[in-house]
């Protein structure tokens, strides 16, 4: 009896973390824990950006900025990065300190080089675009797998590889979304397309993802981010450029004195 | 042959390599001129000063060095101005020539630069180790270059700045041929409590810490010479004094002056800031001893932005302050028992439009100073911005012998807005980054 139960048992615990008991919302939740795991134990890292803004008319304008990181090691600290502006030329020089945290706002303050001044900023602007761009300030933040819940809704092929199509929904009031469905590939976790649903549930911007390569054999960073805004026919290409890891940032270089000389 | 000339192009290709950081990252030339336009709206009550358009402009260029993996930072940013009516607005200062090195949680700042205190808007009454460019900026944001040793080390429990401020810069009046003025001119000869007059070494030290309740709190001390001078009207000769008693008026050819006096003074100050649910909670507040008796001041407020106005991308944040002084002094301060409001819409826009809005409104006086901003880019390198001030309910300017009746009535003679009523103006200023 004993025999032929342990078989049995052996065979239940098996299998059921593939049939039984994963619901779409815990496969899901699987799924974004597996992505985000992927990117953890980078340590720090440095790269360009360069934010190529289109008008319905085609128009271009630039941005160009750097960002630092330094991943969070604490228990409710993520990461803390550094962003310090370029150009337009008559924000040159501005710089953004940011500590994000797993499970509430960030803390940031911008440094003002006219004034010499740190200020904090108070504003919860999520929705609201990033320095006019197609991209808001909540999809230029630090994507806490903590901050959203999910549902599973198929696998599809996405190129040469097969994706899964994951849905999220943001915890966040203040987020502009109320939806998001994101297409992640099986082999290496990595995003290839977001697409954003607004308040009114209504599809709002598609977000495609291109060019990826691996750094330190592990991390995928993609060297094109396309935001196209279905709604007003806008759109932003952000271009990645220059990624350095290991580049010997400490929490030093995360403090309001360093945000004053940050360059 | 062939092996030579590829040895050649990887030499020089190696050089280029070498160079181009040298040259693009580790020196860095850059800067900003500026042309600006006034138009007074009123006629003015100084004849020396008698015209209602008035163009100006400034140059700006800076040059960073950076060495020693970015360890040490050079930075050199003269600056210069010019205007057409007022000659003590055409100047020029050296507003940042210093070198920073940083060390393990410390760093030092050495040589001139601008370094800010403070979270209020309305007025910054922390905000003590840089001297005012007031007869550049009406708004005293524009500040003169400090000369100053600056020690600041950083620590879990917070971060600690020790400054050795050696020489004293004078504040900058606008002439007789400027607008807005002082009833008087201020002389150049400024008087000074200390015997070292504009050599004497000030001191102060700063302490800020950072909370993650959302809590930030800084306190500071300040000894030295103050940054802000009493005004004190010439004695008149006895002649002087007697046409003015028989006639009411100073007999012509007679030109008193203010004469700036700086004291030695010792300031405390205290900053707070609290973040909770997008409302931004702001106190500012001073003691200060050494200028008349002890006096407090405080500025306190907050700051709260709605997000994506009417379902558009507009942000519109609302500043609201107190201001209040227990100081009882002439020309000191027009400002004692006041409110700011203030209102910022943001466009977010591809040219990063803006509309700034703000009223100060003296709660004792009832006089109100009104000011609107509104900026917007052209392009990558031009930011155009249109200014608006305007001086409601305020007294009347004083006459140079009107100033002295007074003075002899014993009258109160805080002229609160007074002295640069009558100069409401318009402007347009057109930046270029270069």
């Amino acid at each position: 009896m004993n025999a032929r139960l342990l078989p049995a048992a052996l065979l239940m615990a098996l299998a059921a973390p593939a049939v039984l008991a994963q619901t779409p919302e815990e496969k899901g939740l699987e799924i974004a824990r597996e992505a985000d795991s992927r990117g953890e134990g980078f340590g720090d890292f440095q790269a360009d950006m360069k934010m190529v803004l289109i008008s319905k008319s085609g128009q271009t304008s630039d941005r160009e900025l750097r960002v630092k990181t330094l991943e969070g090691t604490g228990e409710e600290e993520g990461d803390k990065s550094l962003t310090i502006f370029d150009t337009p030329r008559d924000v040159r020089g501005t710089a953004m300190l940011t500590f994000s945290y797993k499970t509430r706002d960030d803390d940031q303050w911008l440094y003002l080089p006219a004034l010499r001044r740190v200020k904090t900023i108070a504003s919860r602007n999520k929705s609201g675009p990033f320095m006019g761009s197609e991209f808001s300030f909540e999809d230029m933040r630090g994507q806490e797998v903590e901050k959203y819940t999910y549902k599973y809704l198929r696998d599809e092929p996405c190129g040469e590889l097969t994706c899964f199509v994951v849905e999220r929904y943001p915890q966040d009031e203040d987020s502009g979304y109320t939806r998001q469905v994101s297409w992640i590939d099986q082999q290496e976790y990595r995003t290839w397309k977001v697409d954003y649903y607004d308040r009114k549930k209504s599809l709002l911007k598609t977000l495609t993802a291109s060019g990826f390569s691996q750094y330190q054999d592990k991390f995928w960073q993609p060297a094109k981010m396309s935001m196209v805004n279905h709604q007003t026919g806008k759109s932003t290409d952000l271009f990645w450029s220059n990624y350095r890891y290991d580049t010997g940032l400490s929490e030093s270089d995360f403090n309001k004195n360093s945000l004053k000389r940050a360059r | 042959m062939i092996s030579s000339a590829k040895n050649m192009k990887n030499g020089l290709a190696t050089a280029l390599l070498l160079a181009v950081p040298l040259v693009s990252s580790a020196w860095e030339f850059r800067g900003e001129v500026a042309l600006e336009g006034r138009y007074f709206t009123q006629d003015s009550p100084y004849p020396q000063a008698d015209y209602s358009t008035n163009g100006s402009g400034y140059i700006k260029p800076e040059v960073f060095h950076e060495w020693n993996n970015r360890d040490d930072l050079f930075t050199f940013i003269p600056y210069a101005r010019v205007d057409e009516h007022d000659a003590e607005r055409t100047h020029w200062d050296i507003r940042e020539l210093s070198w920073i090195h940083v060390g393990n949680g410390w760093e030092s700042r050495v040589g001139i630069r601008k370094v800010f205190w403070g979270v209020t808007e309305g007025r910054h009454l922390v905000d003590i180790i840089n001297q005012t460019d007031q007869v550049d900026q009406v708004d005293g944001e524009e500040k003169l270059g400090q000369p100053m040793i600056n020690l600041s080390t950083v620590r879990d429990w917070g971060i600690v700045d020790v400054f050795v401020l050696p020489g004293f810069r004078e504040r900058t009046y606008a002439g007789e041929e400027g607008r807005p003025r002082t009833p008087l001119p201020v002389s150049d000869n400024a008087q000074y409590e200390s015997s070292k007059e504009n050599q004497r070494v000030d001191f102060a030290i700063r302490y800020q810490q950072y909370f993650d309740n959302g809590l930030e709190l800084a306190l500071s001390h300040f000894s030295g010479t103050s940054r802000d001078p009493l005004l004190i009207p010439d004695s008149l000769t006895l002649a002087e004094l007697q046409a003015l008693i028989a006639t009411g008026q100073l007999p012509s050819g007679s030109d008193p002056e203010f004469t700036p006096l700086y004291n030695v003074i010792d300031q405390t100050g205290l900053e707070l800031q609290y973040l909770n649910s997008g409302w931004l909670w702001k106190l500012e507040a001073i003691s200060r001893s050494g200028q008349g008796e002890r006096f407090n001041a405080v500025d306190g407020g907050f700051e709260y932005t709605q997000v994506g106005l009417l379902d558009t991308a507009t942000d519109l944040g609302w500043i609201v302050e107190y201001i209040w002084e227990d100081r009882d002094d002439s020309l000191a301060s027009p400002l004692a028992s006041d409110v700011l409001l203030g209102t910022r819409f943001t466009f977010n826009d591809v040219a990063s439009t803006e509309i700034l809005a703000g009223i100060i409104y003296d709660t004792e006086d009832e006089e109100k100073a009104i000011s609107l901003e509104s900026s917007r880019r052209f392009g990558n390198s031009l930011k155009v911005s249109l200014e608006a001030r305007f001086y409601t309910d305020t007294g009347k300017p004083q006459s140079a012998s009107q100033l002295y009746r007074d003075a002899l009535r014993n009258v109160n003679t805080n002229p609160g807005l007074g002295p640069i009523s009558r100069s409401d103006f318009i402007q347009a200023e057109l930046v270029y980054y270069f």
